[in-house]
């Protein structure tokens, strides 16, 4: 490795400015600073620092998304074969790598457009280029429907890093959560492309894998798009093609929905990750669970023929549609989320109860943890401000009993 | 006695530290008193290069207070006043003459207030709010003594004050009669010197339950308007030693630690003493070491050929850069990596393996983009992230109702050690109270 250090310094000077390609320059110091550790020692304070950096915490956030990528790719390939009746005589490599090939255009589309803006934005103001995108650029994918058209994908996305992101200051300054605003524009812009029962199940085959004619009984509806439209309290929840589905197949996640978001499973292995390592929260993740159980059980208690969705049971709401993807990744952006610790509890609280209400007693939309996360973000300033100024009260309650004495 | 639990923050196990209480001596020529050590002090020279001073003699005194005075650690010659940009002092460097003349104060006839300002001594002390040294016209509320040093390869107070209890005990006898209140007294519960006319309270917990600032917020916190003044235990034995007899002591005892110091050891010298005679031939790597006076974590970067600091009892050197050529740093799966997050791998390593540091800061500069990083390392009741986001906004107001009258620049280290963001912490709270005072005064 060496060799390639003395490359790079010989190298460098061209990238400097005044250098022939100083317009590159944060993109060289990105590509360096990817590829060694930056040599600079500490100029004052302490002499020693943890080797933790914010390339470190967004590596571990991606690691934590690997399951639920994986099992995404296979997912998709398994509901094609299952719409197409060949589900039984596919293998597994087969469906995997159909998947692989449906989701992988999503996947170099977000990070070619979100990465080219940010690289741009770096040079502009002369600062490093940061990761904050690394991770947003395999959560859109992920939290998409697989048949979102690419070019949708690239204007939210390039929407996103811009107004969203860039024009707040880069990472760690938007007050929006980035992908999820992703998803947002996308849901709001293009509704007839982001719900229904033509979004979620890729039916056409991809190079020629995994040709074949849709079976009789094909639905592309999600388990939360069947309850939002069922007309009884007594319905039944099926996959694609006509059977019953199991609170299990829900948990591991063999059912229609956006990518990464099905399999609760793979999304606790995830969180399992974000927990051990300290990367994310556990205050906000347990309170959006512990809220939307809640609010859960509070729907289940009174359900009503008005609400389909209120008979569900709060463990059926919490497995179904992106609650636990939410819970798990987006909710516990540090960046957008409470940063006080008595505020974490009350942020991850209200986003889980307002998941359930919405997707409960708000017809119009069949999933409520985008819009409960976003809404919170707005509000999670608010409650930070008032534990501050507890902290603030307090002190001054401290002087005033001083001074009397 | 009250034992008070610290919770939050860490002990950094690190190589390097010292297997025995044995103790050598140095000598040396050259001796430097740094400015820069007495933080509040501008500094109006009483001495010109080529005069002679005795060991105790002044060698500047402060220009808005007249009576606050630093001193010449030995006597002999002012050979050279370093200066820097816009002639700011930098070192005042006297050479040693061997003469052995000492100023003798008389502590009979003046009162301890100004027999403290006279000597020197006072410029130990520091004042809460601001971190400087006491200014001489207030009061303080209390005077806190923090009697251990938390602080990583940090000597140990009681092998420092062996057979000096009853200059401790006089010191405390002279600073309770500079307060109205009270003289508290901060220990480790392991180690608890027999002294009286003291509030002592016992500290259980890591790194900073050392900090004076850290037992303070846990004791009686300082409000707005209030001034306390804090010190260690270390000084306070010199304050009851010039009171005993008259003499300020100069000599110190220094723990030269660091994974870099091939035989980590106690050395008996005096202050302001040059690094070159601490560490003469005991240093591995020289070239690629960085030697820091004082602890890792506060200690200030020094040159190979520059001197002892404030508050010269520790010596620290480690590699300025183990592996400049560290292929994809940040995707490290090896347990060596020094780190307290359970992100890398070193949670692996069974027992309590000192770890391998250097100077590097490992990554860039970001936003603050993790949350309570600053909150599991700072033991006190302030929320360290706004109260860093009001002082680089300068917002006064924000920065009083946060706590800034709390806080020293050292309070900050840990968190600056941990912070993912790699923040310069401790410098912002420097400049944020160094611009406070000029505001307030």
């Amino acid at each position: 490795m060496k060799g390639l250090r003395k490359y790079l310094d010989k190298i460098k000077p061209n990238f400097m400015p005044g250098g022939k390609y100083s317009k590159l320059q944060s993109v060289f110091e990105g590509f360096e600073s990817f590829l060694f550790t930056p040599n600079t020692t500490s100029a004052s304070g302490v002499s020693i620092h943890d080797s933790n950096d914010s390339k470190r915490t967004m590596t571990v956030v991606i690691v934590s998304l690997i399951p639920c990528l994986l099992f995404g790719m296979y997912n998709i390939g398994y509901q094609h074969y299952l719409a197409i009746g060949q589900a039984a005589s596919a293998g597994f490599w087969e469906m995997f790598a159909y998947g692989l090939l449906a989701l992988l255009p999503t996947i170099v589309v977000s990070y070619v457009v979100g990465l080219g803006i940010e690289f741009i934005g770096a040079q502009i103001r002369h600062h490093e280029i940061q990761e904050g995108f690394l991770v947003t650029g395999l959560l859109i994918p992920l939290i998409c429907p697989i048949n979102t058209p690419l070019w949708m994908i690239a204007v939210a996305t390039a929407f996103s890093v811009i107004f969203v992101k860039e024009i707040f200051g880069g990472t760690g300054m938007n007050i929006f959560n980035v992908a999820l605003m992703t998803r947002a524009f996308l849901f709001f812009a293009y509704p007839a492309k982001m719900s229904g029962d033509a979004a979620f199940v890729a039916t056409e085959p991809i190079l020629g894998l995994g040709a074949g004619n849709l079976v009789d009984a094909y639905s592309g509806a999600t388990p939360l798009g069947q309850v939002a439209t069922a007309t009884t309290s007594n319905f039944e929840l099926t996959n694609i093609v006509g059977e019953p589905i199991s609170a299990l197949d829900a948990f591991i996640g063999l059912i229609p929905g956006s990518v990464g978001e099905t399999s609760t499973l793979c999304i606790l292995i995830g969180a399992l990750i974000l927990l051990f390592t300290g990367t994310a929260s556990w205050k906000v993740m347990l309170s959006v669970f512990v809220g939307g159980l809640f609010m859960g059980f509070i729907a289940n208690s009174f359900p009503s023929p008005t609400y389909p969705a209120s008979s569900l049971s709060p463990i059926e709401q919490v497995c179904l549609g992106g609650f636990a993807f939410a819970a798990v990744f987006m909710a516990t952006d540090p960046v957008t989320g409470a940063r006080t610790e008595l505020g974490k509890y009350i942020y991850g609280f209200l986003i889980g109860v307002i998941a359930i209400l919405i997707r409960v007693y708000n017809s119009g939309y069949p999933e409520g943890a985008m819009l409960a996360v976003l809404l919170m973000n707005a509000f999670a300033p608010l409650i930070d401000h008032f534990v501050v100024q507890a902290n603030i009260n307090r002190r001054l309650k401290r002087a005033k009993a001083n001074n009397k004495l | 006695m009250a034992n008070i639990k610290i919770k939050k923050g860490i002990d950094l196990n690190l190589e390097g530290a010292i297997a025995s209480a044995a103790m050598e001596s140095a000598t040396c020529k050259s001796y430097a008193v740094i400015p820069d050590d007495f933080t509040g002090i501008v500094p109006r020279l009483e001495v010109k290069e080529g005069d002679n001073v005795a060991a105790g003699g002044v060698l500047y005194h402060d220009k808005a207070f007249p009576e606050v005075k630093v001193v010449s650690p030995v006597a002999g010659r002012v050979t050279s006043i370093v200066r820097g940009e816009r002639r700011k002092i930098e070192a005042i460097v006297i050479e040693a003459d061997g003469s052995g003349k000492v100023k003798q104060h008389d502590i009979a006839g003046g009162d301890a207030r100004s027999v403290l300002l006279e000597s020197g001594l006072w410029c130990v002390m520091r004042q809460r709010p601001y971190d400087i040294v006491p200014n001489p016209s207030v009061a303080p509320r209390d005077i806190f003594v923090t009697a251990f040093d938390s602080a990583p390869l940090a000597p140990d107070f009681a092998l420092l004050l062996k057979g000096k209890e009853k200059y401790l005990q006089k010191g405390i006898e002279v600073l309770a009669s500079l307060t109205k209140g009270d003289v508290y007294l901060g220990c480790r519960p392991s180690w608890v010197p027999d002294v009286k006319g003291c509030i002592v309270n016992t500290f259980d917990g890591p790194h900073p339950a050392g900090n004076v600032g850290v037992q303070i917020a846990n004791v009686k916190p300082v409000n707005k308007g209030e001034t306390v003044w804090t010190l260690d235990a270390v000084s306070v034995a010199r304050i009851g030693e010039l009171f005993t007899s008259g003499i300020v002591p100069f000599d110190t005892v220094v723990a030269v630690v660091g994974e870099s110091v091939k035989r980590p050891h106690y050395v008996r010298c005096t202050m302001g003493c040059t690094v070159a005679s601490l560490l003469d031939g005991n240093i591995e790597n020289a070239d690629n070491a960085r030697i820091v006076s004082g602890n890792l974590l506060t200690g200030s970067h020094v040159a190979a050929d520059g001197f002892l600091r404030f508050p010269y009892r520790q010596l620290s050197v480690i590699a300025e850069v183990r592996n400049s050529a560290d292929f994809l740093g940040w995707a490290s799966l090896s347990p060596r990596r020094f780190s307290i997050y359970h992100s890398f791998t070193r949670w692996l390593l069974r027992g309590d393996k000192p770890a391998e540091v250097d100077a590097k800061i490992n990554g860039g500069q970001r936003a603050i983009i993790m949350s309570g990083e600053y909150d599991r390392m700072l033991p006190m009741d302030i929320l360290g992230e706004y109260l860093i986001k009001a002082i680089i906004a300068f917002d006064i107001d924000k920065m009083e109702q946060l706590g800034i009258y709390e806080v020293a620049p050292e309070d900050f280290a840990l968190c600056e050690f941990a912070d993912t963001s790699k923040l310069p912490l401790q410098q912002i709270v420097r400049d944020g109270l160094n611009k406070l005072y000029k505001e307030m005064n």
